[in-house]
């Protein structure tokens, strides 16, 4: 941020005199302040960490919203205006996403909020947005079991990734049983539990599901690791589904790497990690590891290389690496843009109704649309790693996947639907025929 | 059939069928490609296989021909071995999933099991008994005819066992053998073979199963070791993290929060000294980390005499606002290193000296975890002598002590002071470089052991360095045992709960400063 914009204002000291600059730099105080013209822009909130544990990942979602933005302010803006961004830094703290949030809709009036990634911050902001009625697009694949009329979800479902991976693993590797390795909080906790019910219906035992879970930035794998070992010695194929999260990711795969299991013998299938947390190790251990995702930068499409080129021709770095979340935020804002354009206007209630049905290109070759529970479709693809930090696609799902709001896999949650078209209502009971209203 | 192809490599044959499939870029043609390769007896075979496992083997989809190119630029046709001048651009190297990887090993196993080099033969038996198919047996016994060498011998004898045991036509008596086989080899892949072999006559059922109760009965007393050397692999890392701030909470006093933030300025030093290594001077690579280590200690040392001079000083004997202080400056310092170097993690890597394993009877003792401690004994070790026998250790012992006698015996008490905090510093510094091989370079590095920590010298006994060695161990043992029975979670909770009682029975830790000391 702060490189490019004294970047911009030295070249314009030697395109346009100093006039110029001072009136750039004017500029740029001005939309830092929060802008006094109001009426001549949309404003969108961008409510990612750029300081603390969550920076590591939430920063890059930052500047891509910031890169959409810029894109289509070169296209003309949206109905006449320009767009501009209002970034707010939550600090990986979790209510205070919650006051950045309440800031943004009251103060800054912004028209939309691009935001958060943990699951504890989504749900912290969730009365906020309900409250003051704004929206949310939440570009992380997470735990499901939630459908809110003011919430789009633009990253996976557990139908949209968990599913999806286990069953390649059960077809394709001839996976009998299964260690569900997971970081202790709420996104790892839910999923294994849809995992172990969707197991146990395909027949596999209590006995060959190991579940392990682990505090959060855990660095001392080796007990972990040989128990996998263990587990994978009975005689069955093993593999290892990870919901480890973030930074835990480094010393466990290192520490894979060096007791030697590769991944012919067990092969770990991660949902968390994505070409950003590859880029701070060396892969050449991990080839043939697998994670399952809906976007990967070395997929190959028109649409993807455009995006890779003008992404890092944005960010200055030839090197930048794009993700799955970032694509979420790229289909997520289209999506917006569109129903914005198709309402004529940003209000809330307006553009929340034009959303379901809006569709988006997605960087894969393929078209998302957002579905009447908020969430949209995508592909999966599962990719192993290769030797240069990115994924080779091993296999893909034949059409695109809708995502599921509460999943069928789970007791509790199986008869619901959210509909916020024809029901109006995020946890419709499909056997009652009733609306169980607000409190997911 | 496989002579003709041979004779007349120019016709098309089954083996040249079988290469062109591999332009398909369809993961079961390969898989067949594979098979009929490894067993039509081609002299092309072996190449062929050994460029597809290292990705050296180039198929071209719109001409489906496939050439073997290797490191130095030169490619033949795959289909007929003749040289040919350059790889059409539109090749692309012939992908791999697992279960290729695995078919490929399998076949180079059968392929290489008599080779000239005994590395690659031991590596060959041990992967046809890993695939232990049937196809392999005639290549096995071949092998053990002509097999001279007494390690190679035993693997071959143990891959025969392995594929012995899931023959389905094998006698009773040659099961009885390969039971006995595993059984005597007694690791958990023996255990992995005799579990999941299926149905089997009676009698070697019930002899697998006495082989598997034995071989779990010696793989439970190894897992205690196991476990031992875990709690000390665990304990020497607390130990690393903790001895700097033993200096500068141990035995200065001085609440230091920024101690994590100096550690992991040790591990972004690694860093830079890695990237001007890549960049500049890659042969040095192996060397990378001895670099690092005095850099990491003049660094760390050097910014602590400068936090020192310019904040503590002012604040000693005022332990709040000592904490309050240094707490502020480890956010500083971290949104430092974070505009610096990024939000993400920066890549160390391991020096060769620093990767793998080796297997020490049933239990595997990976390099880095090993060169860990016996980098944490030697810091502690030198930290223990320079304080006793130096000039400078005299004075920080005298110093701590009792500051107005030492100063009116003409210790500059105040230099004394810094140069004590920098020794702390320098030491997490040094840390830092250590757990770079082991942990995420982030700018989160430090926080995750400031904790673990304050927990190791409080624990030890503040102010003394012995406390603190033994408290570390202590702690990384009772976790790596607890770690089994109660999961990462619990066994850190019931750590935190059991020093929490400790610490009510025994205030001032495991090895208490007795005498006037404790009063100053």
């Amino acid at each position: 941020m702060f490189n490019k914009s004294t970047h911009d204002i030295a070249a314009s000291f030697s395109r346009r005199g100093v006039l110029a600059a001072t009136a750039g730099l004017m500029l740029g105080l001005a939309s830092l302040t929060g802008a006094k013209a109001a009426d001549d822009t949309i404003k969108v909130g961008v409510l990612h960490s750029l300081s603390g544990t969550m920076a590591i990942s939430e920063t890059t979602l930052k500047d891509t919203i910031l890169f959409l933005i810029d894109e289509q302010n070169k296209k003309g803006g949206v109905l006449g205006k320009k767009l501009e961004a209002v970034v707010v830094d939550p600090a990986s703290n979790w209510p205070l996403f919650a006051e950045k949030a309440r800031e943004l809709i009251t103060k800054n009036k912004v028209s939309v909020v691009f935001g958060c990634w943990t699951s504890v911050s989504r749900k912290s902001v969730l009365p906020v947005f309900k409250e003051l009625n704004s929206i949310l697009f939440y570009p992380v694949q997470y735990e499901g079991e939630e459908s809110e009329r003011n919430v789009f979800y633009t990253g996976a479902a557990p139908n949209q990734q968990a599913i999806p991976a286990v069953d390649y693993l059960m077809k394709d590797e001839k996976v009998k049983r299964w260690v569900l390795a997971g970081t202790d909080y709420v996104y790892p906790r839910t999923t294994n539990k849809i995992l172990e019910a969707y197991l146990k219906s395909k027949g596999v035992a209590q006995e060959d599901i190991m579940i392990n879970y682990t505090p959060f930035g855990h660095s001392d794998w080796q007990t972990i690791v040989a128990d996998i070992k263990k587990f994978g010695s009975a005689g069955k194929k093993t593999a290892v589904v990870s919901t480890i999260n973030g930074d835990a990711n480094v010393p466990f795969y290192k520490e894979l790497g060096n007791q030697g299991i590769k991944a012919k013998d067990i092969p770990v299938v991660a949902f968390s990690v994505g070409e950003e947390e590859l880029a701070g190790i060396d892969t050449k251990p991990l080839v043939g590891h697998l994670a399952a995702w809906n976007y990967f930068q070395s997929i190959k499409s028109p649409e993807n290389e455009k995006f890779i080129k003008a992404w890092q021709a944005y960010t200055k770095n030839p090197k930048r690496v794009t993700n799955d979340p970032m694509e979420a935020h790229v289909i997520g804002f289209d999506m917006w843009v569109k129903a914005v354009e198709k309402v004529k206007s940003t209000d809330p209630d307006k553009v929340i109704d034009a959303l379901p049905g809006t569709e988006a290109k997605n960087l894969t070759g393929g078209t998302s649309k957002m579905l009447p529970n908020h969430h949209i479709t995508k592909p999966v693809f599962i990719g192993e790693i290769k030797g240069n930090g990115q994924f080779d696609v091993v296999w893909k799902t034949p059409s695109l996947v809708p995502g599921d709001a509460w999943s069928k896999e789970l007791d509790g949650s199986k008869d619901l639907i959210g509909d916020w078209v024809g029901k109006k209502c995020g946890n419709f009971n499909t056997k009652s025929n009733k609306c169980l209203g607000s409190g997911s | 059939m496989f002579l003709i192809a041979f004779a007349l490599p120019a016709f098309a044959g089954p083996f040249e069928d079988a290469v062109a499939k591999f332009a398909n870029d369809d993961f079961s043609d390969t898989e067949e490609a594979i098979g009929v390769i490894a067993g039509s007896g081609s002299k092309l075979a072996f190449p062929i296989i050994n460029a597809l496992q290292d990705g050296r083997l180039m198929a071209d989809p719109d001409s489906k021909k496939v050439y073997v190119t290797d490191a130095d630029g030169k490619s033949i046709d795959a289909a007929t071995g003749e040289a040919v001048a350059s790889v059409p651009d539109s090749a692309s190297a012939v992908r791999l999933n697992n279960r290729l990887r695995r078919s490929v090993d399998a076949a180079l196993g059968s392929l290489t099991l008599q080779s000239p080099d005994l590395g690659t033969r031991l590596q060959a038996a041990q992967s046809v008994f890993k695939s232990h198919e049937e196809t392999a047996l005639e290549a096995v016994d071949a092998a053990l005819a002509k097999e001279a060498n007494k390690s190679v011998k035993a693997a071959l004898t143990e891959a025969r066992a392995a594929i012995l045991l899931f023959k389905s036509d094998a006698t009773e008596v040659e099961k009885l053998e390969a039971v006995a086989t595993l059984k005597a080899r007694g690791d958990q892949d023996a255990l992995a073979l005799l579990t999941g072999m299926g149905d089997q006559p009676a009698s070697v059922t019930k002899a697998a199963a006495s082989a598997i109760g034995s071989i779990q009965n010696s793989l439970a007393v190894w897992s205690m070791v196991q476990n031992a050397w875990y709690g000390l692999s665990l304990g020497s890392v607390l130990l690393l993290a903790a001895i700097g701030l033993a200096i500068t909470f141990g035995v200065m006093g001085v609440i230091n929060m920024a101690h994590g933030e100096m550690v992991m300025i040790g591990a972004y030093t690694t860093f830079v000294v890695q990237e001007v290594i890549r960049t500049r001077y890659p042969g040095l690579f192996d060397y990378s980390l001895l670099i690092a280590v005095p850099l990491a200690f003049l660094v760390a040392g050097a910014i602590g005499v400068l936090i020192e001079r310019s904040i503590i000083r002012f604040l000693y004997g005022r332990p709040l606002e000592t904490l309050l202080a240094t707490w502020g400056l480890s956010l500083v310092l971290q949104q430092a290193v974070r505009t610096m170097f990024g939000p993400t993690n920066r890549e160390v890597g391991n020096p060769s000296w620093m990767s793998g394993a080796f297997e020490l009877g049933q239990i595997t003792i990976t390099y880095n975890r090993l060169w860990i401690l016996l980098f944490t004994l030697a810091v502690f070790a030198i930290l223990l002598a320079m304080l006793r026998y130096t000039a400078l250790g005299l004075e920080m012992r005298a110093v701590t002590q009792n500051r107005r006698m030492a100063a009116s015996m003409g210790i500059a008490t105040s230099r004394v002071d810094a140069l004590t905090f920098g020794l702390g510093s320098g030491i997490a510094g040094i840390a830092g470089v250590a757990l770079s091989q082991i942990d995420n370079v982030s700018p989160n590095l430090g926080q995750s052991y400031i904790i673990d920590s304050f927990m190791v010298v409080v624990f030890g006994g503040v102010g003394n360095l012995w406390g603190t060695l033994v408290g570390a161990f202590t702690l990384g043992i009772a976790n790596k045992f607890l770690e089994p029975v109660a999961g990462a979670v619990l066994g850190k909770i019931a750590i935190l709960v059991l020093i929490i009682l400790f610490i009510q029975k025994r205030p001032r830790g495991l090895f208490a400063l007795k005498g006037r000391a404790v009063e100053a």
